[in-house]
Parts: C-alpha cells; sequence; structure tokens
C-alpha cells in the first residue's frame, strides 16, 4: 500500500504525455507512413515537416505575426497594469473594489460574444489584419489577468518601503522606478509570462481580426487542415513548434503557475 | 494593509479603465444594438424591440445547446476537481521530484487551444490515433466524427487532460502553504489519514478549491476553439455548445439580431456566476 | 466624416441609447451619493452578504435582467409585468439585502 502515493501522479503525467508523443511521433513521419501503416515511432525518419515550416513563408510568417502581436500585448499590458495594481494595492478610491470586479468579468467573458463586434470595430479605426488589432484586443483578459497578478505580488510588498523611501527625499516616480519596481521584479516577470501565455493560446479573436497580412501561425493551422486534406505531418510539426515556447520558460515560473491561472490569488 | 484614501488613485488606474473600456463597452454597446433591430446587410438595420429575445429564449436550439453546455459543464467539474484534489494530494512535497511534477503537468496549460484540438484529433482518429486504435482494439466501436458517445466521450477526456492539472497546480499551492508543526501535532495525536484531511487540509484547500471551481466553471462554459477542431460541433449538433452555436448563427449565418441576444443573455449567465464566485471568494480571503 | 462612419457600424437606436444613459447616470449619481454622503462599512443583509450601495444597485439591475429574460422566455411581450416586478424587487434590494 505504500507504493500507491507516487503511483497516481507518475499515471497521471503518463495521460498527459501520451497526446503529444503521438503528436511528436506524426511531425517526424512522412505522409505515407502515416496513412499507410500504424507505427508506434517513426520508421522513416524525416524531418521534412520543420524544414517545409522554416522554409515557406505562408508558415513561418504566421509564427512572426504571432509572436508580434503577442509581444506587442505583453509590453502594453505590464506597462499600463503596473500604476493600477500600485493603485490597488495600496489606496481606497470611490469605486475600487467595483472597479475590481469589473476587471474580473472582462477576464470571464465568453471571446465568442465580442468577436464580431471587435471585427467591426477594428474595421472602423482601420486596424484590421494588423498585429496591434489582436494585441489590443487580447489586452481586454490580459489587462484584468496583468492587474491582478501585479496586485497580488505588490500587496506582499510592506507599506513602510514607501515610506521609508519619501523620507529619504525620492519623489513618486523616482521612488516607483528605482525602487518599487525591482522589488516585485519577480511578479512582473510572473505577469508577463501569463500575458505571454493567454495570448498565445487564444485562437478565435486573432482568427477573426486578421485575414492574410497578420494571420497567426494556429490560423494557418486551421486552414491547412481544411484545406490541404491530409497533410497530418507537416500540422503535427507545427503544433510542436507551437509548445516550444511553453516549454521553454515553463521551468522558471513552475512555483508561480498556480498564482498565475488563479488571478494572483493563491 | 490598511490603505489610505485617495481619490487621486484614479489617475493611476484611467489608462486600464481607458483600453479595457474601448475593448469590452463599445463592443457590449454594440452588441446591445444589435439585439434590438432587424438587418438585411448593407448597414440598413429596423427596430424589432424584443422580438429576437423572445425568439431565442423560446427556440428549442437555444435550449438544447444551453442544455449540452450545462451538461458538460457538469461532468468535466465533476471528474476534474477530486481527481486534481487526488493527484495533488498524492504528489511529493519535498526532493527533485517535485519541479519535474510541476513542470510536466503544467505542460498541457500552456498549448494553443487549437493545438489542443488537433491534438486530439489525432490522438483520438479511428484508424490512426493511438487512442482511437486502442478503443476499437479492445473490442468497442468508437469513433467519434460518427457516434454521439464517442464524441463526448473524447471532448471530456480531452478537456480533463487539458485543464485537470489547474486544479491540480491550485491545490497543491494550498497544501504546501500549510505549515509542517500542524501535520507533526495531528501525528503526535495518533490522527487518522482521514482525519488529517479533513481537519488540516480541506479547510486550508477551501479558498483554492472556490478558485478552482470558478476558474474551471467559467473556462467550460465559455469552451469554443478547442471543441471546434476537435468535433466541429458535430456528430449533427451533438456537441455544439454556446459559444460553437452562437458563432454558428453570428459569423456563419450572420443573422445579427438573433446572435446579439443570444450574447446578451450568454453574458448575463456569465456576469451573475462571476459575481456569485467573486462574492465568494472575497469572503473566505477576508477570513 | 469620419465620426460618422465610426457610430454607423455601432446600429445605434434611441431607445439603446437611453438604456446605456440611464446606466451612466445611476453610475454618476451614485458616485456623487457616496462622494457627499459616503455610505459607510457596508451591510450585513437577508442573504447573509455584506454589500454597500453600489453592490446593491449592480444586485438590483442584474436581477431585473434576469426577471425580464425569465417573463419572456416563459410569458411573452407585453412587458409592464416584469417591470413592475423589478422594481418591486429592485426596491426590496436597497430596503432589506
Amino acid at each position: 500500500m505504500k507504493r500507491v502515493p507516487w503511483l497516481v501522479p507518475t499515471l497521471y503525467i503518463l495521460f498527459l504525455l501520451l497526446p503529444i508523443y503521438w503528436l511528436v511521433n506524426m511531425s517526424f513521419k512522412t505522409t505515407n507512413e502515416i496513412l499507410g501503416s500504424f507505427t508506434l515511432w517513426p520508421r522513416n525518419f524525416t524531418l521534412d515537416n520543420y524544414v517545409k515550416i522554416f522554409t515557406d513563408p505562408t508558415w513561418y510568417n504566421g509564427y512572426i505575426n504571432s509572436i508580434t502581436y503577442v509581444l506587442i500585448n505583453m509590453v502594453l499590458s505590464i506597462v499600463v497594469a503596473l500604476p493600477a495594481a500600485y493603485a490597488f494595492s495600496r489606496y481606497r478610491f470611490l469605486g475600487d473594489k467595483h472597479l475590481f470586479f469589473w476587471l474580473l468579468t472582462n477576464r470571464m467573458a465568453p471571446a465568442a460574444v465580442f468577436a464580431l463586434p471587435f471585427l467591426q470595430l477594428y474595421s472602423a479605426v482601420g486596424l484590421f489584419d494588423t498585429p496591434i488589432a489582436v494585441a489590443l484586443a487580447h489586452t481586454l483578459f490580459n489587462i484584468p489577468l496583468a492587474v491582478w497578478i501585479l496586485e497580488g505580488f505588490m500587496s506582499g510588498v510592506p507599506k513602510e518601503l514607501d515610506e521609508t523611501a519619501y523620507v529619504d527625499g525620492y519623489s513618486f516616480w523616482g521612488f516607483f522606478f528605482k525602487i518599487f519596481v525591482p522589488t516585485i521584479a519577480a511578479g512582473i516577470g510572473v505577469a508577463a509570462f501569463f500575458c505571454f501565455m493567454f495570448s498565445w493560446v487564444e485562437l478565435l479573436l486573432a482568427k477573426t481580426l486578421t485575414s492574410v497580412a497578420a494571420k497567426p501561425i494556429a490560423a494557418t493551422m486551421t486552414r491547412t487542415a481544411s484545406t490541404s486534406g491530409y497533410e497530418l505531418g507537416l500540422l503535427a510539426a507545427a503544433g510542436t513548434l507551437t509548445i516550444v515556447p511553453g516549454a521553454i520558460v515553463i521551468y522558471f515560473v513552475r512555483n508561480y503557475i498556480a498564482k498565475g491561472f488563479a488571478l494572483g490569488r493563491v | 494593509m490598511n490603505k489610505t484614501v485617495n481619490q487621486k488613485a484614479w489617475f493611476f488606474v484611467l489608462p486600464v479603465v481607458l483600453l479595457v473600456a474601448f475593448n469590452a463597452i463599445i463592443p457590449l454597446m454594440t452588441v446591445v444594438n444589435f439585439s434590438v433591430q432587424e438587418t438585411f446587410g448593407d448597414n440598413m438595420f429596423f427596430w424589432a424591440g424584443v422580438r429576437w429575445f423572445e425568439q431565442v429564449l423560446q427556440s428549442d436550439r437555444f435550449h438544447a445547446a444551453l442544455g449540452r453546455q450545462i451538461l458538460f459543464t457538469a461532468i468535466v467539474l465533476l471528474i476534474e476537481i477530486p481527481l486534481g484534489l487526488a493527484i495533488a494530494l498524492t504528489m511529493p512535497r519535498k526532493g527533485p521530484w517535485v519541479s519535474v511534477c510541476l513542470v510536466l503537468m503544467a505542460l498541457p496549460l500552456l498549448i494553443p487551444w487549437n493545438v489542443v484540438g488537433a491534438m486530439w484529433n489525432i490522438f483520438a482518429l479511428p484508424d490512426i490515433g493511438l487512442l482511437g486504435r486502442l478503443i476499437n482494439g479492445l473490442g468497442i466501436e468508437y469513433n467519434y466524427t460518427r457516434q454521439i458517445f464517442s464524441a463526448w466521450f473524447t471532448m471530456v477526456l480531452m478537456d480533463v487532460w487539458h485543464w485537470t492539472s489547474l486544479v491540480v497546480l491550485l491545490c497543491y499551492a494550498g497544501l504546501v502553504s500549510i505549515p509542517d508543526a500542524y501535520y507533526q501535532a495531528a501525528k503526535v495525536d495518533g490522527a487518522r489519514p482521514w482525519a488529517v484531511f479533513r481537519y488540516i487540509q480541506l479547510p486550508k484547500l477551501k479558498y483554492v478549491l472556490t478558485i478552482a471551481i470558478l476558474l474551471r466553471f467559467m473556462d467550460s462554459f465559455m469552451i469554443y476553439t478547442e471543441a471546434v477542431v476537435l468535433t466541429g460541433g458535430g456528430p449533427g449538433n451533438a456537441t455544439t455548445f454556446l459559444s460553437i452555436d452562437l458563432q454558428k448563427i453570428a459569423l456563419g449565418q450572420f443573422d445579427l439580431g438573433p446572435a446579439g441576444a443570444m450574447s446578451i443573455i450568454y453574458f448575463l449567465i456569465i456576469l451573475f456566476f462571476s459575481w456569485l464566485f467573486y462574492t465568494l471568494m472575497m469572503k473566505d480571503e477576508a477570513r | 466624416m469620419e465620426n460618422a462612419a465610426f457610430l454607423s457600424w455601432m446600429a445605434w437606436t434611441w431607445p439603446t441609447a437611453a438604456f446605456f444613459l440611464f446606466i451612466f447616470l445611476c453610475l454618476v449619481g451614485m458616485s456623487v451619493w457616496e462622494y457627499y454622503s459616503p455610505g459607510g462599512t457596508p451591510r450585513h443583509g437577508i442573504l447573509g452578504l455584506d454589500t454597500t450601495r453600489g453592490d446593491r444597485l449592480f444586485i438590483s439591475l442584474l436581477g431585473s435582467a434576469f426577471i425580464f429574460l425569465a417573463w419572456l422566455g416563459l410569458v411573452g411581450t407585453p412587458l409592464w409585468g416584469p417591470l413592475a416586478i423589478a422594481l418591486v424587487y429592485a426596491f426590496a434590494v436597497f430596503k432589506w439585502v
């Protein structure tokens, strides 16, 4: 009976890795092997699928577009969320609690509700099919997320820090950038990671707001899946490559993942 | 922390308010405007009153989609919350395996949603997918594009795969915050594992579980991308959940009026549950 | 010109504009009221919730929305019935919740 405890997490992790393995496995197979036989590992190991993605502009532009809007969104969200989170963590003001709740509702609002009006809104302001449109649209849920996470970190910093700085003759902004921001650097990193992640995984708005010039990689994938029939190997390779950015940085934020997903409330 | 009253703090939150309002309020107003009018294209609108609301609320199609949505959310919550809790309780608390567990478990959370759908699509294909092949090999007929039960089974399994880790990580974060002294005291008292769980761990977990249920409820209630990529709402309409149905009406048929009315009903449901869980959460946090 | 194009896609109507103006005025009114005569600490109402005036306004509005939806789903168009119920409900929320 003593052996049971580690068995549960192990089985669970195996279950998590199986579909990922299958995707990676497919990405190294030729189309013939995928369709012609059922093999547990690639018999004719090939890198053709990856070569195609890195040489065909319709594919690698998808990645560039995705990364562009994700980065714009990340910077924008953090920059505007920093002072707001400071205000929420340090001051009480008229309507503060309701404002905080209103931000939460935007994290919860279904993207499907906003897709069509977003299309019209961003067409009306002339931003349709640009990375900026997607970056701005994703602030809908990323700014609330960043505010909540940063507020959580900032509330952990004692108020005495602020007061000592003023006594030492710092102006507010001097204190904010020279002392406060470095103090919560870890929190900013975590918030940035989650803005990156949520913008990276979202597809509905990104797809609705772009057509050709700014098409994200995820949308390129859905097009391939529907038009060119069974290019599963290529699809699998593209999918594998979208997992990579998350997999690289995940180690650094491993202790904050719960905090990030719970809007800084854990 | 005691906060000082300072109305000038509004200037700090103003950029956030303006940006989010641009993204949230203008589209919401537009949806409300659409919901009371009829359009034949070319920006020609005619007043329709509350007709669309009446039509949507009394239509079988909406009831069916809402019913499927509630059923799906209920199943997913009933599986993911206990399973996530069980896994968190059996995870190691110390040692090198902690990081390995955390990293591997978080992996599904960071995969783009359409890739999750595509991955399961490939994984569950009856002829060349590992899962489909395995189930059919056991002598059970399984084809998620043809059979309703298979489609639901795959959908639920995919969601469990995708999101149980979130519950695990939240519960785990709650568990590691319990000081060792509590466990030692329980050991001295000779408490059984069940008593330890009931009187030490569960009270600590109440808050994180509220958040886990809130997040899982909301996200499963809005499921769209993964489901569309996996089954496209089929077979027939068997897995057409609320978001999928809404998109079919809005972008597929371009029926702005009914889509607007449905959006508002959908939004109000979400708003109610957000408020309910938020109130519960803040009550726990105040303690 | 730019502005006209920007507004036309939003398809404004007078009733919806009036509705949003009403909500906006409610918010402004509540803010002014709170600023000049603070409602003080939250009150513990019959639902077991601690609510301030703003919370009560939110509960009234959201509840009224559901009253209207339920009426439309179960009964039909003349909306005077739910309007009366919603007003009574809002009054009750401000008085007791």
